[in-house]
Order: structure tokens, then sequence, then C-alpha cells
């Protein structure tokens, strides 16, 4: 007799060493894919999307790259996912943190083949993780007291940051520029109020910081494009026909004139909405909502400046940052809160007619341009900032400081070393294994870079047997380099969030011994 | 397929469309069942204890989960069979009832389907079987009985329930920090527990999670969080002894549920109307501040106009609450939920000592904390992790784990764990099989020799000999009559679960012996299976 199946037809089930190789495959194959991103000569990936137009996007954000993969392997998946919360979480180290994840799981194969139980592999891990926690907290520098160094903290990390990407040529340039937006912030991590407007046209040495606030619209027909000392009204408000709400209400009329009328007393309650606006003694009115041609014509006559249609991203910002709040009625004029900035006019960037909003009260916003040769170019750049920011942000609120270039991995890896030889049983090996797939980061960064890694790496390790060396990979000179010195540097939070999400991702996966697919929800067939 | 024949020997018809259907009868029919039966305890078996492993389950869609919870893996297998669906609705029969243990009710029925199968080899009739099944259950949940014991615990002293929390929990993949875990969903039971009529009302208890951060960072919140921010950007995110009125109607114009048409025909209906909506805004949100409250939670959406008048009079408002948050905000701040403005009065409005506007990471993640509530019964988990899926795991372990916490409050007796209370039964009905004259007296050793199979696979997954450990382990409890000696899974060094404090809980093992054998039973008394063969 036959054991009848299961499983619903299509359902796959795959058990024991199977599963596990397949989980180790998919985990290792996606590692190998952003691998090569890695480190300042990392190289970039293309991505087409499958979509119409079919797109292309070139990159080497390893949580872009991995976000727009389709992939069917469950293992993979995991490794998405952390990479995925590594950029919500902390913005940055979306590619490390996949590789050091592949790195455990490639180690940890080793060690299943040898006939090791993935659980005490997982036991080894977990001591390991915590021991290269604490090793990385001693040799951390927090120069919370110290505005200036501290200053010069964020702009090494920043520079840390981008000397990966495509805005390497320029970094000076762009961390000056991160730096100063995140320093307006004043400490919260709101990376709202920083906007980024991106034009083509120009190199990306032209692009600046404005300290106001920038709105790519255009200013209404035949209204001022100059206002000084301008008080702005930010609303959200229909503008266009504005409807009675009241449910089931509708025109019903049996006569021409009848219909003239009722346009008439519609056009009355739009001049009168106008004439309340206007009454607010403001001479910049901004809408999130569409403006029709009779209100903007209205306002024009009032010498209002009208802008409609700003999204409401934009509203919001345009409202903390001049200090306004958004009103929807405006029957009280006197108890609704204004916004104000010292200078409103039209500029041009490229082709393009912006308008600029400088002189705002609240001092946190500010808006980065930023100009490049295409489209795809800014998109990088844009991503590239946005991660560099996003560690700026996180930085200023836990200020701690390690170094880079590798160095953070060394030091850790030789703790694990240490603690791997004091540790009695078979979780020593995976220990040891551990602080081998830490040595690996630094060594594909030096791969990466067409250098000799082997010997950079062993260099390396010598070096860190000394007690307080500050040494780290300098990809630029091809040699081992003083950190400290080459001013390599980057956020101690950052590292840590790698190294705990990538054991723990490596920790699932290794635990999973049988993987079961269900068969594929069948697509209604649209033909 | 068996067919009858009249006397001209013509075939009757029986079953419509007959020759479409397949049919299995007899000992065949028996056969086929338990090897299903065994097929799905054998995918759990692995996931059986401390040491068990995870297993990844892809839904049709693509999703991942990745468990080793029970319930969970057979809720998401996608299971065609029939006697294999029986199982799965065993385990969730047993999630539902204890919440823990669900693999090892499955493990145990396959183990019993599978003594099952020899008997019936011998020519044994199956309801003798499950006769026998059934007198052996009696003998061994009374012995449950006679080995528990009774351990007390207060609101003071409450380390005994954090043990037995930590057991449930070792077996899952949050095991790194089960000690926090542990005390988290106690503190959490205990506060939402009716000591005196020993009930505790879990739905009290809400797990919300949220990606990032680390494990280590789940907390207990006093309160609830919503996973919602304020109906407008530039309200106050912090409010201090909120009063808060909580609405289920929306702010925006009524809507009649009866059919109905306001024609508009002339001039003056269009500016009635006009200033009739303005008023009604003001209104709504002139009521909401007459009665005091200085928060509102609405379970609709809002008007642009009514948000804008909300924000001007500086009434700070929540919309989009979904209903099960609302009502239990309304039980936590001892508020009333009221379906319209005109009903609106101080005594209605629920109370908070705090409620605040908290952001996560560099994403616009906002998230609202009510704390400090009038009645601070209803309590929230909020489980940080490094992944979605890694949360939704822990998720499922909390929940196992005020499981545990709360079956302990309704009845506060316990069994060593560890296979130990197993291995215990399994000698007293082996012991009482003997008393029992009859073909029964095989199936309750049967049911000893199953009883078994479940410190064996807790010893195969510890990666231990699975027969000698158990043989060892069994001779020990019987020398030293102790039934506290199981399987150290844990190589604490140890046999003895009450050093190790290692505790379940007696209700759920009952649940567990009571429940398998009742499905067995229901297997094997199965002989016929009719079923459409594929077309």
């Amino acid at each position: 007799m036959a054991i009848e199946r299961i499983l619903k037809d299509d359902a796959s089930e795959e058990k024991g060493e199977r599963a596990r190789t397949a989980s180790f495959v998919g985990a290792i194959a996606i590692t190998d894919l952003v691998k090569t991103t890695l480190g300042p000569k990392g190289m970039d990936k293309i991505l087409q999307s499958t979509g119409r137009g079919q797109e292309v996007t070139v990159t080497n954000d390893g949580a872009t790259i991995l976000k727009s993969l389709h992939i069917d392997n469950p293992a993979a998946k995991v490794l998405i996912d952390i990479s995925k919360v590594q950029d919500d979480e902390v913005g940055d180290g979306t590619t490390s943190v996949v590789v050091l994840a592949g790195e455990l799981l490639r180690e940890a194969e080793k060690l299943v083949a040898a006939k090791i139980h993935p659980m005490t592999i997982i036991s080894g891990y977990r001591i390991a993780a915590e021991c290269a926690r604490n090793a990385l907290l001693q040799r951390v520098v927090d120069n919370k007291e110290n505005a200036e160094k501290f200053k010069s903290d964020l702009m090494k990390i920043a520079k840390t940051t981008l000397s990966s990407k495509i805005l390497s040529q320029d970094k000076e340039h762009f961390a000056q520029l991160a730096v100063d937006a995140v320093m307006r912030l004043k400490g919260s991590t709101n990376l709202e109020a920083i906007q980024i407007i991106k034009k083509p046209g120009g190199s990306l040495k032209d692009s600046f910081l404005d300290e106001g606030f920038i709105l790519d619209k255009k200013i209404g027909l035949g209204q001022p494009k100059r206002i000084e000392n301008a008080k702005i009204l930010v609303a959200n408000t229909a503008m266009d026909t504005d409807k009675v709400k009241i449910y089931g209400a509708r025109v019903r009329v049996d006569s021409m004139s009848k219909v003239a009328e009722i346009e008439g007393a519609e056009k009355e309650k739009m001049r009168e909405k106008v004439q309340k606006i206007i009454a607010h003694g403001i001479n910049c009115f901004v809408n999130r909502q569409l403006i029709y041609n009779f209100p903007e014509e209205l306002f024009a006559d009032a010498g209002v400046l009208a802008i409609e249609h700003a999204d409401f991203d934009g509203i919001e910002r345009l409202a903390l940052v001049t200090g306004g709040e958004i009103a929807s009625t405006f029957d009280n004029p006197e108890s609704v809160k204004l916004g104000h900035c010292k200078l409103i006019e039209e500029i041009m960037i490229g082709e393009d007619k912006l308008i600029h909003f400088s002189g705002v009260e609240m001092g946190q916003a500010c808006t980065i341009v930023l100009r490049g040769a295409s489209h795809h170019m800014l998109d990088e750049a844009e991503r590239s900032l946005h991660d560099a920011l996003c560690v700026l942000s996180q930085t200023v609120n836990d200020t701690r400081v390690v170094l880079g270039g590798g160095w953070p991995e060394m030091v850790m890896a030789k703790a694990v070393d240490e603690l791997a030889r004091q540790t009695p049983g078979k979780k020593s090996h995976a220990i040891e294994a551990f602080s081998r797939s830490l040595v690996a980061i630094p060594t594909i960064i030096a791969d990466n870079a067409g250098l000799d890694s082997a010997d950079l790496v062993a260099q390396l390790r010598a070096e860190h047997h000394k007690e307080g060396c500050n040494a780290g990979i300098d990809v630029i000179s091809g040699s081992v380099g003083d950190m400290a010195e080459l001013g390599i540097s980057e956020s101690f939070k950052v590292k840590q969030a790698v190294l705990l999400s990538a054991t723990e991702a490596a920790e699932m996966i290794l635990r999973v011994d049988e993987i079961i697919t269900c068969a594929p929800r069948k697509r209604e067939d649209r033909m | 397929m068996a067919l009858a024949f009249d006397e001209y020997g013509r075939p009757f018809i029986i079953l419509k469309e007959q020759d479409q259907k397949t049919r299995l009868r007899g000992i065949d029919a028996q056969k086929a069942n338990i090897s299903a039966g065994k097929a799905v305890a054998r995918i759990l078996r692995t996931s059986l204890g401390p040491k068990g492993m995870d297993k990844i389950l892809q839904s049709p869609d693509g999703d991942v989960t990745i468990t080793n919870d029970g319930a969970t893996i057979l809720e998401q297998m996608d299971v065609d069979n029939q006697i294999a669906k029986l199982m799965v609705e065993l385990s969730r029969s047993q999630d539902y009832e204890i919440g823990d243990g669900t693999t090892g009710v499955v493990v145990m029925a396959g183990a019993l389907l599978e003594q099952a199968e020899r008997l019936l080899e011998r020519g044994i009739h199956p309801i003798r079987i499950a006769e026998g099944y059934e007198m052996a259950s009696r003998i061994a949940v009374e012995h449950l009985e006679h080995i528990s014991q009774k351990f007390d615990f207060g609101t003071t002293n409450i380390e005994p329930l954090v043990q037995t929390c930590m057991t449930t929990l070792s077996s899952k993949i949050v095991n790194r920090c089960k000690r926090h875990l542990a005390e988290i969903s106690v503190k959490a039971v205990l506060s939402v527990a009716d000591l005196e009529r020993k009930d505790v009302n879990l739905d009290m208890i809400k797990v919300e999670g949220k990606v990032g951060g680390k494990l280590e960072d789940t907390e207990l919140i006093y309160g609830i969080t919503v996973d919602k921010d304020m109906s407008h950007p530039q309200m106050p995110k912090q409010i201090e002894d909120a009063k808060i009125a909580i609405l289920t109607c929306p702010f925006e114009p009524p809507k009649p549920k009866t059919k109905h048409k306001v024609d508009i025909d002339t001039v003056e209906k269009f500016q009635t109307l006009r200033l009739q909506e303005q008023k009604y805004f003001d209104d709504m949100v002139q009521k909401c501040k007459d009665v005091g409250a200085t928060l509102v939670i609405c379970q609709w959406g809002f008007d642009d106009e009514a948000n804008h008048l909300l924000m001007h009079r500086n009434l700070p408002a929540v919309r989009w609450v979904g209903g099960v948050e609302l009502e239990l905000i309304a039980i936590a701040t001892g508020g009333r939920i009221v379906p319209r403005f005109q009903e609106l009065t101080p005594e209605k409005l629920g109370r908070a000592g705090l409620v605040r506007e908290k952001s996560f990471g560099t994403t616009k993640d906002k998230m609202l904390y009510i704390e400090h509530c009038a009645n601070s019964r209803a309590v929230t988990i909020f489980i940080r992790g490094g992944n979605k899926m890694m949360i939704e795991e822990t998720k499922r372990s909390i929940h196992d784990a005020l499981c545990v916490a709360r079956n302990l409050i309704r009845n506060n007796s316990i069994v060593y764990g560890g296979g130990s209370a197993e291995i215990s039964c399994s000698i007293a009905v082996e012991a009482g099989a003997d008393k029992y004259p009859g073909v029964e007296q095989y199936a309750i050793r049967a049911f000893a020799d199953a009883l078994d199979s479940v410190p064996m696979a807790l010893a195969e997954n510890s990666g231990l000999q699975p027969i000698e450990t158990l043989s060892a382990v069994k001779s020990q409890q019987i020398k030293e009559n102790n039934p506290h000696y199981g399987i150290d899974c844990n190589d604490a060094g140890t046999n003895d679960m009450q050093q190790q404090d290692v505790f379940e809980t007696l209700i759920g093992k009952q649940q567990q012996i009571l429940l398998a054998t009742q499905v067995v039973k229901m297997i094997l008394k199965i002989d016929d299976v009719i079923s459409p063969s594929d077309y």
C-alpha cells in the first residue's frame, strides 16, 4: 500500500540535509551577488525592471538591489528582509549585514559537514556575537562633550559612507552638505525636514544646500514673482468647486435661469471664501489641492501669491518650516497661525522655475538641490545622500563612533578568537568560525579593490595583535594604514545593528530542517 | 469496487457515479489512514523540545514563515489528505484549549497510530484497540493527577511562574532572552488576572510588533499602543492627564441610512445647506470640547475641515483606530465608547496619565502610546526584532507563554517536563495493563509504548542515544520511585527535572493525552473511505 500524499498538488517538501543545503545555497548565492558592491571600490549593478518601460536603475546600495530582486528561495528572503530592516532602522550597512550573515552561513555549512549539530553552532554564534559586541563597546570613542570634535567625527562618518557610492569623487563636498543639513536638525531624526530636489543638468559639484525651502511649483500667472516679508497661509481646502458635503444633496433645476442663479451663488460662495482667506492679511497662499482659474484670478487681483497643488509632504514641510498651521476653515482669522518668511522669489535651476522661500523662521529645515548629468546618476546620488543623512542623524543621537576600514571587524575577530581558545566543548569551533566570518569582510573589501587580500589581512591581523592599534585597510594606497589618521570612521550604532541582525538571521536559517512550499496560488487567467 | 448484483446478474448502482469514485475499505482503509497520520507526525517530530528544529513554510503567495510551533506549521501546510486534516484539527484544538504542547500532541497521536498498526496486523479488532486506548488514557490521566504537585505563587512571588514560562520558551528561537520574555509574559498575565476568580482574559493583553531594534528591547507597556498618529501633523505629540473621548461616529456630515435626496433648486436652499454644513462641523467639535475632552479617538475618518477645526480648538485627535483597539482603549481608560455626539458626557470620557507619540528608525513610523490608564488592567507587549519573521515567531512564542501562565493561574498543579511525566505514565499504564483481562490488555501495553515515544523524540532531537537514554531514565524512575527523572536535553548534567526547574502544566499534559487518544480512536473506527477520483 503506497503512502497517500499528504500535501496538495504541486506543494513540495524538502527535508533534513536537503532542506539545509537549499537554504545555504540560497543565502550564499545572495551574498555572492551583493558581495562585489562592498567597500569603497565596490562595483555597481544595473537593475532592469520587468514592468512597463523596463526602467533601469544603477546602484550599489545593498537594500535597493535586494529589494528589486524576485527571489523564490525562502532563506534568501530572510536575508533580503534583514537588509530592508537595516535600511529602515539605521539607513546604512545594508550590504554589510547581508554579507556577514552569508559568511556566517558559509562557515556554518562547513561545520555541519563536519557533523556538528546546528544547535551547537547557534549557541556558539550567540556567545561570539555577545563577545564581539562587548569588544567593540570597549573601543568606541564618544565625543559627545566636545562639539568641535564631534562635528569632525560626523564629517568623517559622512565621508566614509559616501566613499563607497557614486558620490565618492566629490565626497568632501557632499559630506559637508550632509553634515550641515543634519546639524540643522539639532538632534531630531526627522529627516522629513531635509528636502532633496533632483534637477538634471550641471555636474554633481553644482549641488548645493539651501537654507531656505524650495517648492517645486510655479507661481500662478499674473501674480507677484517676488514677495518680501511674506505672510503665508498654508491650507488644505478645496478651491475648485466648493461642493456641499451633506450626503445626497444634488442640484435639480427646471429652467436655464435657475442654473445661472445657482452658478452665481456658487461663484459668490467661492468669492466669499477667497475674501475670507485674503482677510487673514496674507500675501501668499499655498494650497494642497487644485486652485481653479476663478479663485486664482481673485487672488491675482488681490496681489496674493497663490500656489496650487503642492503635494502632501510639501505642505507639511512648508508648515513646519514657516511655522504656520495647515488650515482648512477660514472663519476666525485672528487665531490661525500664519507662516512667515523674509523673501519668496521664483528662481531658476537649470531650465526649471522653482519657488524659493528664504529667511524662514524655523532653522531646522533645509533643501539639498542635487544636480547631475542623468536621471540614473541623480537617483543614485539621492540614495547615497539618504544613506549618509540617516547615518548622521542616528549618530547625533548615539554619539559613539568606531573606526572604519575593516578595523571593527578585526577588533571583534581578535576578541572572539580569544574566547574560542578559552571555551571548552564543540562550541569553540562555532566561535572560531564566527571570527573567520568577521575577517571575511575586510578580505572582501580588499578583494573588491583589486588588492592582495590574503597578504593585507595577514598584515592587519599581525598589527592588531598589538594593544590599542588603529590599523585598517587603506584602499586608496592599497596598504595597511592608521584609520585614525586617515579619518575613516563609522557609527557604532550601524556596526552593532549589522552584527546583531546578521547573527539573528543566520541563526534563523540554521535552525531550519524542513521546507514546505505550498503550491503557488493560481493566477486568474485574464485572457 | 465491489458491486452488488440482482438475481438476473445486473449490477445495482449504489453510489452516484460509482465508477468515478475510489473506495478503500477494511484493513486497507485503516492502514492508509494510519500511514497518513504517521506522515504528519513525522514532520513535527523533529520540532519537539528545546533542541527541536524549525521549518520554513512558503505560502501560496510566496510569504515565508519560519516556526517550530506545531499548530502554525500544520495550519500553513496546505494539507490535502482527510486524515492529515484531522491531525491539523487536533493540534488546533490543543492550541485553542491550552495554547501550548501543540507539537507534543501530534507526536503522541502519531505514536499511538503506529502502535495500533502493529496490533491490527495481529488481527485485533480496531474497536477493541480503541477501547484499550481509552482505558489506558484514563489510567494515565489519573496517574498524572497523582504525581502532580501544587505550587505556590503570588503577586509578589512570581518566580515559579517565570520558570514555567521559560520551559515553554526554551524550545523557540527566542530562547536567547527567554528570561526577559518570560518575565514580561508573567507580569502581563498577572496584571490582567483575576486571582480570586482564577480567570485571565487574554484579550486584555495585546501583542504588538515592530521591525527593528533587538529582541532585548521588547518591553511591557502598562497601557495600549496604537499604530496610528495624530490626525493633524501639528497637533501636540504628548498629552498629560488626558481625558479621552472615544467615538465611533465620523467627523463628517451625517449620512442617514435611509435613502434620500436633497434637491437644490433655488439659491436660498443652496445657502442654507452651506451654512448648515458649517454649523454641523462646528457643533461636533464644540460638543467634544464642552465635555472637557483633551483627546479624541475616533474609529472613522475626519473631513479636512473638521480636522482643522479640531486642531484649531487645540483638541488633538486620532482617526481610523480599529474596533478591537478602540475597545481595549475603552477598557483601559475606563471610558465608554460613544456612538453619537449627542451622547457625550463628562462621565463617559476615559482617563490616561500620559499619551505620547513615538517615532522609530529612519522611516516615518509612528506609534501612539497610551499609558498610566485609569484601569491599568490592559497591557501591551511590544516586540522588537531583527526581521518580520522573527517578530511573527516571537509573537507566537509569547502567545504560548501567556497561555501557560494563564493555565497555571487557573489550576496551579504542575508536572515535571523533559518527558518525565510521559515516562512515569508509561510505567503506570504498563503496570495497570495486567489487571485487564482480554484483548484490551495488548492495546493498553501498546499505549504505554506510545507514551515512550515523546521522551524518545526529545532525546533524538537533543543528539542523545534515544533507546539507551530512555531505558536508563526509566529504570532510574522505577528504582528510586521518583517521577521527576526526564531527558536531560540541555546537557545540564542532571536528569532530575525538579532540579532543572522544568515544569509543565497538569491540564496541558492531561489534555494532550486525552485529545490524542480521541483522535486516534476516531481514525481507528473508519473502515471505508470513499472519495471522488481525480478527473
